[in-house]
């Protein structure tokens, strides 16, 4: 089962990851088509360079013989097209946000909803940055009543898990019944 | 904490011979990938035309299976040049590939009910 890990920069999506998997989180290379801003040559083709974006990978075996697949996705807009790709088929994203700039996860958050993929939102708890209330947060995140809000600390292993735990409790709720 | 960027070896574009897109365009991130038969790699006929990274490739599964992404990350190479070298090997008969499991359209109640069930003993 693959599920994405995403936020803005320097959130503690890699350390999320490294808490939580396996194996070493993995460094891949995506390469990306980008159409330069601006910079339209002279006969009007705009420019188009790859780039690579750096994704991390984990891997967590779950008991009952399950392997969550975990993708850690920046979540900045010029990534969306990335994104897109890396998360069809996903089970559902888990957007990281840091009190000191909430706002941030914002972008990210639409992008998620637009595509219609379930999401959780996990606050990172930095030690230097002002703590809230979750009913605080949810109305500065403007968040949906059904969205899930989980305080965590990604360098923890069991306070890591509870945000895919919300995560997947949403995932239940909007699932039809399975047929017999 | 910063970490350095790994070099690749060669230009994404060389190992992949200039070609964007692969035949089995239906490789995933998460498929797994098998060295389908030791023996094969050793045939001249079947090692002709297959570059470096191709050796690379069967080599890192020469152990056991990978998924394409971490594959990838072994490598050193895009994701998107491992599709195409796999890709290759697929053709060539050295290489396997099976989806993803579960596919994602098979994620439903009773997979997720598990997941949860499994998730809160790690707690
Ligand atoms: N105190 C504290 N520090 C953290 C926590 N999570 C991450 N950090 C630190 O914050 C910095 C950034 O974390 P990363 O995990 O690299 O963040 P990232 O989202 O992967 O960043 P980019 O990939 O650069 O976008 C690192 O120096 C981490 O050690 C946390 O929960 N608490
Ligand atoms: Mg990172």
């Amino acid at each position: 089962m693959k599920l994405v890990v995403t936020g803005p920069f320097g959130v503690g999506k890699t350390t999320l990851i490294r808490t939580l998997s396996e194996i070493p989180p993995l460094h891949t290379e995506e390469a990306m088509t980008e159409t330069g801003a601006g910079h339209d040559d002279l006969a009007g083709v705009p420019d188009k360079t790859t780039t690579t974006v750096a994704v991390d990978f984990g891997r967590l075996t779950v008991p009952g013989e399950l392997v969550l697949y975990l993708f850690g996705t920046p979540g900045q807009e010029r990534f969306f097209p990335l994104w897109e790709d890396i998360a069809r088929g996903a089970l559902g994203a888990l957007v990281l946000a840091d009190t000191r700039r909430l706002g941030d996860s914002f972008p990210v958050m639409d992008m998620v909803e637009e595509q219609g993929l379930p999401y959780a939102v996990a606050v990172n708890r930095f030690p230097d940055a002002p703590t809230y209330g979750d009913e605080v947060l949810r109305k500065h995140l403007d968040l949906h009543p059904s969205t899930p809000l989980v305080q965590c600390d990604a360098r923890e292993r069991r306070s890591s898990v509870e945000p895919l735990i919300a995560l997947a409790e949403h995932v239940l709720t909007r699932l039809p019944e399975d047929r017999p | 904490m910063s970490r350095a960027p790994r070099r690749r070896l060669v230009p994404a574009y060389l190992v992949t011979g200039g070609r964007q897109l692969t035949s089995r365009a239906d490789l995933d991130r998460l498929s797994v990938l098998t060295l389908a038969d030791a023996k094969l790699t050793e045939t001249p006929e079947a090692t002709a035309g297959i570059g470096p990274e191709h050796h690379r490739l069967c080599a890192l599964l020469a152990p056991g299976s990978l998924s394409l992404v971490e594959c990838a990350a072994h490598l050193g190479l895009p994701v998107s040049a491992t599709v195409v070298v796999a890709a290759d090997l697929i053709e060539s008969g050295h290489l396997q590939a099976r989806g993803p499991v579960p596919r994602a359209q098979e994620i439903d109640r009773s997979l997720v009910e598990r997941l949860l069930v499994g998730l809160r003993t790690l707690r």
